[in-house]
Formats: C-alpha cells, structure tokens, sequence
C-alpha cells in the first residue's frame, strides 16, 4: 500500500525550541492517530504537513507530494478540520460550507449540492439556514465537519474532533468519523490527546511526545496479538503444564512459581490449554486475556520513550 | 447523490481552474457588502461628483449656453480640471475605505477562519488579492472609471485636435488613482489583520492619515520647512498627482522624496500583511 505519510527527519523550530524533532517513518494506515500528551507536537505535525508551518530540516510526503515543493498539490488533496473555533462571521450554515467547498475548487452549483448532502450527513440539515454565530459547540464541532468532507477530499486531517462534547456527541462525531473510514475512499488522521477517541476509530497510532516519536502501534496487529495473549495461574508449580504447552506449539514462560505467560499456537485453542491441565493433573485458577489497552501502550511509552519501531520512509512507495 | 441519501460520498466531478479561485473570495465579500443599504447609498453620493463635472465639461459646448455666458469662462478644461476631480474621488475613497475594509479581513483574522482558507489550495497572496480586488473594484468605480469617460466625453466634444494634445490626462487619471488604489488597499488590509476589530481598524485608518497629517504640519511650522509633510500621506500622494499631471508649481514636496515616502509606506503595509496574516501564530523565543 503506497504511504499515506511519510516523514524523512522532519524538524519543526519555533525560534529556540524544536517542536518537532527529527521525525522519520512512514504510515500507511487508513486511519491513523496522532497521539500525545498537550504540547508533544500533534498539532505541529498536522500544520506543517499542511504547509502553515515551515520545516527547519528534513521534509514530509503527503500522498507522494513532497510538502515543501508541492504543497499545492497536497492541499488539493486534503481536507482540514481545525482544532480551534473556526469559522466565518455572518454566514450561515450552508454558505459557509458551500463557500469552503467552492475554495476547494468545486463549481458553483456543484458546491451548493454537497453542501446540502456533507450538512445532511453530519446531522445539521434542519439546521443548515442557521447562522453560525447561534451554534452550540457541537454544532459548530459538526459544521467544521461538514466543510472538511464536502469536496470529497483523498485524506482527512481531524484536530481534536471531539474537543468539548458532550458525552451524547462525542458519540455521535465517532460514529461519524467511523462511517466516512469505512464509505468513503479516503484515508484520515486524527489527532487526539484522548485514547479512547483514537481507540475507537484508528488502525494505526504513532504517539508524540516533547516531539518524538515515542512509539508507533499498529492498532490491527495488536489487537489481532492480543486474542492470542494469556496469562494463567494454576494450583501446583507449573514445569510439566509448561513443557505440554510447548508440544501444543505454544510460546511459553514462567513468570513465578504458579503463574505462566503464553502465546497461543497457530491452531491452538483455549481448550486444549485445559486439556493439557487435565492431562497433568493441572487445575487452572484463573486465566486472563491479557490484552494490552491503548492506555497501557501509551503509558509505556510514556514511560519509556523508546525509539519507535516504526517502517522506514519510503518502504511502501 | 440526492440529500436524502445522507451518506458520505467522495467527489470526482469537475473542479474550476486554479487562477480563477480568488474571484470566489471576491464575489462573496461582494454578496456581504452589497447588503448594506449606506455603501449604496454612498456610492450613489459619489456620483454626484461625477454628474457635476460632466455638467461642467458639456455646458462650454452647449450653443445656448455659450451664447448666455458670452466671453465668461464657466471653467477652463485642463490638466488642473481633471487633478481637481482626481483628488475629490480621491477624498472619497479614503472615506470608502475607512468604512469597507476593515470588514474584509478583520472578521475572517477574529473568527480563525484563515487555517480553513488557507488549508485548501490557495495561498496567502490569493487570499489577500481576492479581498483587495473587491475593495479596489469599487475605488475604481468611483475614481479612473469616471475620470476617463470624463475625459472621453471632454475629448468627444472638443475633437480630435484636443485628444492628441492632452492623451497624457487619461494616463495621468488611470496611474494617479491605481497608485491611490493601491496604497489604499494595502493599508486597509494591514490595519485590520493587526488590529482584527473592524471598529478599531476602521477608526486606525483614519488615524493614521489625520493625526500624521497634524504631526506633519505641527513640524513643518516649527522647524520652518516643507519636509514636515512627509509625514502627511494627503500631501504625499496629492504630490504624486501635481507630478502626473504636470502641475509642479504646487508641489509642497520633492517628487523623488513623495516616491520614496509612498514606496516605503506600502512596504510597511507589505510587511505588516505578511507576518499577520498566517493560519497559526507561533511565540518563538
């Protein structure tokens, strides 16, 4: 699959300080989330690969488009829903996504149309005469939405889509932000400093911190790790239980006198684990998933900040 | 796909040619401003002007009227006529201005609106054409728009003879208010993107013409010389006019210093659009 992004030492300065440092990787993704505690960099990394910020060093591809010689043509690609209130006074709901639309490079009649259907779509059709002045948060939170998906762009930028909702719509703009990864042909980054967010709508996660990257997880393969991923307490030492598992192709480790960790085998089941117990006159305590969260990924790599193992620039081209 | 299909559709359809992006800007700021009742009423106000001097240039050339005035001359048709009606839109559009724009850029700068321009493929010198380009339409209707057909309208009635002698005016009308147009646009849109309160703006503008004018003449009367009015853009620009329409007589400053004084205005202005008008500011320290 070609990269969505890729990042080749890229560097951001403001002034002294590096925002962003040495960033390189490649992410391919179809939903990729930028993770990161407040001032890790998310924000930056959105901006320059719009091209508001200029790199210090190094570069960044956008579907193939270099940001520093063809920001035109990544931006004829994109689409942006910014972090901050955003929007423009006097306006109503419709102009103003109609207006962006037409920014976008669709005529005029064209524009009005998916102004409707992307107003529609995100919930604000009875709503779409309002000014923009009258909106809730969480309207406004939707219009800028709408105005991001209404040219029908290739990939989707999202600033802390759920920055101030309420539970109720919280819900509702994931639910959203799912339905346009799953419909549309695009690919889309969203930027989050709640894991859950980012949990609930990514394949992929690189995590930001004081401008690194601390760690890339592919959200799929982990989760796919994890079914697999056990750890068992049982009532005798568990040497022979061990050795049985192995026969049964399962990696296996002791991690105390009555307590083993494991991966399952291809072909392997849970219930010839207990079938082995029984067959050693084994009795099993307690077995768990233990599936590693989001959260617990974060927090090592908070901890840890390690370098990531991230795929190279240039590998999927 | 039909509105009640309600489902996310990705967009192949035809998309406009790259150059003509700014006129989009251009045509919704000129759907705000064309809703307002005083600009209209303004620019009818301003037409009145025009209506006089065509009444000025057209009654020498009336029978009747030259045969009731005799040997008296209404006014004489020359460089200075069509300065004097240079320099009255001039006035006007500086009040035009102060009113309309200010709302060009300041809401977009308060509302964070820019990262949405800017995010698409457009840039930062489109974004400020097409807000310029409304402004600049509307001086132009009221300054070298009715300075020229006064001038083919003063070139009809007295011949060919008169047109071949005087070709220089309608130059002099078409650069004398593009120059005008210019500075006036640049520092509309610089005060507002640094001030981004239309009221603030608009009152800034004024200011900056008035109180300098007023520190120019407070330091050419105290230090006994001309150059004072450096400061004083009126005289500025209304030097640069004396110069294209070749009457140096009343030039209170020395064109190569009103060149230079306007060129480093607009540069300022130049500058100041520069580093305001970004998607995001940063603090760098």
């Amino acid at each position: 699959m070609q990269p969505v992004i890729e990042l080749d030492g890229l560097e951001v300065r403001f002034g002294n300080r590096t925002i962003l440092d040495h960033l390189d990787g490649s992410l391919s993704g179809r939903a990729i989330g930028l993770l990161g505690p407040n001032g890790a960099g998310k924000s930056t990394l959105i901006n320059t690969l719009l091209g508001f910020y200029r790199p210090w060093r190094g570069t960044a591809r956008v579907a193939g488009h270099d940001i520093r010689t063809g920001i035109r043509n990544v931006r004829n690609l994109i689409g942006y829903m910014p972090e901050n209130d955003s929007f423009i006074a006097g306006m109503s709901a419709i102009e103003f996504v109609r207006y962006m639309a037409e920014l976008a490079g669709l005529p005029a009649s064209a524009a009005l149309e998916r102004a409707h259907e992307a107003l529609f779509y995100v919930g604000l059709g009875e709503a779409r005469y309002r000014k923009l002045e009258e909106y809730s948060l969480g309207m406004k939170q939707l219009a800028k939405l709408a105005q991001a998906i209404a040219h029908g762009p290739r990939l989707l930028f999202l600033d802390e889509p759920t920055n101030g909702l309420d539970p109720p719509a919280r819900q509702r703009m994931i639910r959203l932000i799912r339905d346009i990864r799953e419909k549309g042909d695009l690919h889309l980054v969203l930027c989050s400093h709640l894991l859950r967010d980012v949990e609930e709508t990514c394949e992929e996660v690189l995590i930001l911190k004081q401008g690194r990257i601390v760690h890339y997880a592919n959200l799929e393969q982990e989760r796919r790790l994890n079914r697999k991923f056990m750890e068992i307490e049982t009532d005798v030492e568990g040497d022979s239980f061990a050795e049985g598992l192995r026969e049964l192709g399962c990696e296996c480790a002791l991690a105390g006198a009555r307590r083993l960790k494991l991966v399952l085998g291809d072909g392997a089941e849970v219930r010839d684990v207990y079938r082995v117990a029984a067959g050693r006159g084994v009795n099993i305590r307690r077995l768990n998933y233990r599936r590693d969260s989001l959260e617990d990924i974060f927090l090592k790599a908070m901890e840890n900040g390690a370098p990531p193992p991230l795929p190279p620039a240039g590998n999927g081209a | 796909m039909a509105v009640y299909k309600r489902g996310y559709e990705p967009y192949d359809g035809l998309r406009t040619p790259q150059w003509s992006r700014f006129l989009i800007i251009a045509r919704y700021a000129w759907r705000r401003l064309s809703d307002s009742r005083w600009l209209m009423v303004f620019l009818v106000l301003c037409y009145a002007y025009p209506a006089v001097f065509a009444a000025l240039i057209y009654l020498p050339h009336n029978a009747a009227v030259a045969e009731l005035l005799g040997k008296f001359r209404l006014v004489e048709i020359n460089p200075a006529f069509f300065l004097k009606f240079v320099s009255e839109m001039g006035s006007m559009a500086f009040i035009l201005t102060g009113f309309v724009g200010p709302g060009l850029v300041s809401p977009d700068l308060t509302n964070n609106a820019l990262p949405l321009y800017l995010c698409r493929p457009f840039s930062r010198a489109e974004y400020v054409f097409g807000k310029m380009s409304v402004l600049a339409l509307l001086i132009s209707a009221i300054t070298w728009v009715p300075g020229l057909l006064l001038f083919g309208f003063q070139a009809y009635l007295a011949g060919f003879g008169w047109l071949a002698a005087n070709w220089w005016i309608a130059a002099a009308i078409f650069l004398g208010s593009w120059i005008w147009i210019v500075t006036l646009c640049l520092l509309a849109l610089a005060v507002s993107a640094w001030v981004k309160w239309k009221v603030v703006a608009s009152t800034l503008i004024f200011v900056v013409f008035f109180v300098a004018a007023g520190f120019a003449e407070a330091i050419s009367h105290t230090l006994h010389t001309e150059l004072g009015h450096v400061l004083n853009l009126f005289e500025v620009i209304a030097t640069i006019w004396r110069w294209l329409f070749r009457e140096a007589g009343s030039m209170r400053l020395p064109i190569g210093l009103a060149w230079a004084t306007l060129a480093v205005f607009c540069g300022l202005c130049y500058l100041l659009l520069n580093k305001k008008l970004r998607a995001f500011h940063v603090e760098r320290s």
